[in-house]
């Protein structure tokens, strides 16, 4: 029960970050447009937070790793869509103002809107890897699995928005869903982690 | 014993088969376009092709399916497509803007008509695709003057801009989809709002889009609440004429086709022609829903069956 808890969290939050992410370059073209610099910039911005997510997420994980400690971890990248909804037309009005060039803007854009969820996104994995992990014998193994699910969810995540949710919701309501079963998600693992706890 | 099952219909279709290919084989001569520009650009696939004197550019295979701009190289102000022809008929609303915008160039068919109609305009370009622009004057005649320029970067942007700058136009023609692409961002609420604030009143609007797919009452619905009522005129393509303010009556438009006639009917623009396809008439579902930046999948739209 405990690893099914560990893989739903990774499957979800595998989930959110392709969501999120392909959901970023809709938000940025009605300002800086949908050529290929805005695409570059969004892309860039999230691989540059997930790999920071990583590294605080793998360093965060030494100091008694717990179940709870990962459900707070991906209940936050939720809730960080919030400023997203609130904020992204005065932020994006705010940086058209500064710069009209969509490639600064785009980044500009992104860093602020995109890169911290990005960043909290990336912790959940390292940090999922060691809960699962009991001995070093089959680090390699879950390692693997854990890849797998939030991988395959990504995938997910990535088609279930661009060719259904983006046809039937606004932006703003797929944002509001994603983070609906992200409290769930981490939620329902949360009231798990402390029924198995010793 | 697979390869029972296999020959039989094979042997059955052999046949017909050969003669089929046979057929496609004797007639392809007649279709054989020359590829005299090829090249990858950041957004697609470009090719200028040649079939005795027309010259086409395409965004796909080198095919006779999928034409952006073709011009005759006998008669080079000629308008080839209906849609050009439908596009530069938008003068029947306003016959002389003195600032027009073109947001995408293709092969420079429409700014160099406007050029050639109106030599006193200031046309201002945009097109995203820099292998676009390069193509349109090396193969197509387009030429830039001090009063006719390209701006490479995406519509939205530049139309953002000249709000930020105060500009305004006279016309606005939108020819920025592909047969196969829409810039999504490019046909919403929002973007229609942005345009009507860089028209000058009575300013008009052309929109080339397409005449039959899922998208047809999304898209009406969006330009029916952003401008009020419009023209629409429909061929293979769909092309939109709308004012920012009332719109232009019939006898306005008779009245200024007549007086355009000359320039016009030597293009291949006929009045008479286009004013059988005019309707002004709602043919799209009153609970149509509205396009805008939080919801906008016109891609998706566009390849269902309407």
């Amino acid at each position: 029960m405990r690893k099914f808890a560990i893989l739903a969290i990774s499957c979800w939050s595998g989930f959110l970050l392709m969501s999120l992410e392909l959901l970023s370059g809709r938000i940025l073209a009605p300002t800086f447009g949908s050529s290929i610099y805005v695409w570059g910039a969004v892309i860039t911005i999230f691989m540059l937070a997930l790999s920071i997510g990583y590294l605080i997420g793998g360093r965060y994980s030494m100091n008694s790793p717990r179940l709870s400690v990962l459900c707070a971890l991906h209940l936050a990248s939720g809730l960080l869509i919030l400023p997203i909804i609130a904020f992204e037309l005065p932020v994006l009005d705010g940086i058209f103002e500064y710069t009209q060039d969509p490639r600064l803007g785009s980044l500009l854009a992104s860093v602020i809107l995109f890169f911290l969820p990005a960043v909290v996104c990336g912790t959940v994995a390292p940090y999922a890897v060691r809960l699962l992990v009991e001995d070093s014998q089959a680090a390699g193994f879950y390692a693997g699995l854990q890849y797998f699910f939030s991988t395959a969810f990504s995938a997910a995540g990535t088609l279930l928005t661009s060719f259904y949710f983006v046809l039937i919701f606004e932006v703003d309501q797929i944002l509001m869903l994603l983070l609906g079963v992200t409290v769930v998600v981490a939620g329902g693992a949360f009231v798990m982690s402390k029924r198995i706890a010793p | 014993m697979s390869s029972k099952i296999m020959n039989t219909p094979f042997k059955k279709l052999a046949l017909p088969l050969t003669v089929a290919l046979g057929a496609l084989c004797a007639t392809a001569p007649a279709y054989a376009l020359k590829t005299i520009h090829s090249e990858r650009s950041l957004y697609r696939n470009l090719f200028v092709t040649e079939d005795g004197d027309l010259r086409c550019l395409t965004f796909r295979r080198a095919t006779a399916g999928t034409r952006q701009t073709c011009f005759d190289k006998t008669q080079p102000d000629f308008l080839y497509f209906p849609y050009a022809r439908m596009m530069i008929g938008s003068l029947y609303l306003n016959p002389n803007p003195g600032r027009i915008l073109i947001v995408g160039l293709g092969g420079g068919t429409l700014p160099m008509t406007m050029r050639g109609i109106l030599p006193n305009a200031t046309i201002d370009v945009v097109e995203i695709d820099p292998a676009v622009t390069k193509a349109a004057k090396e193969f197509f005649n387009f030429k830039e003057d001090d009063k006719l320029k390209v701006t490479e970067e995406d519509g939205r942007v530049f139309v953002k801009k000249a709000i930020k700058a105060g500009t305004q136009y006279d016309l606005i023609m939108l020819d920025a989809f592909e047969d196969d692409y829409i810039p999504e961002h490019m046909l919403t609420r929002e973007f229609l709002q942005e345009i009507k604030t860089i028209l000058v009143p009575g300013g008009v609007v052309a929109a080339n889009t397409f005449s039959s797919s899922g998208l047809y009452p999304y898209e009406s619905a969006t330009y029916a609440e952003a401008f009020g009522k419009f023209y629409n005129l429909k061929a293979a393509n769909r092309v939109m004429w709308a004012q920012n303010g009332p719109l232009a009556a019939q006898e306005t438009l008779d009245a200024n086709a007549k007086a355009l006639e000359p320039e016009l009917e030597k293009r291949g623009v006929k009045s008479g022609m286009l004013f059988l396809m005019l309707n002004a008439r709602q043919d799209w579902p009153d609970d149509a829903r509205v396009l805008t930046d939080q919801f906008s999948p016109s891609n998706l739209l566009n390849t269902r069956v309407k």
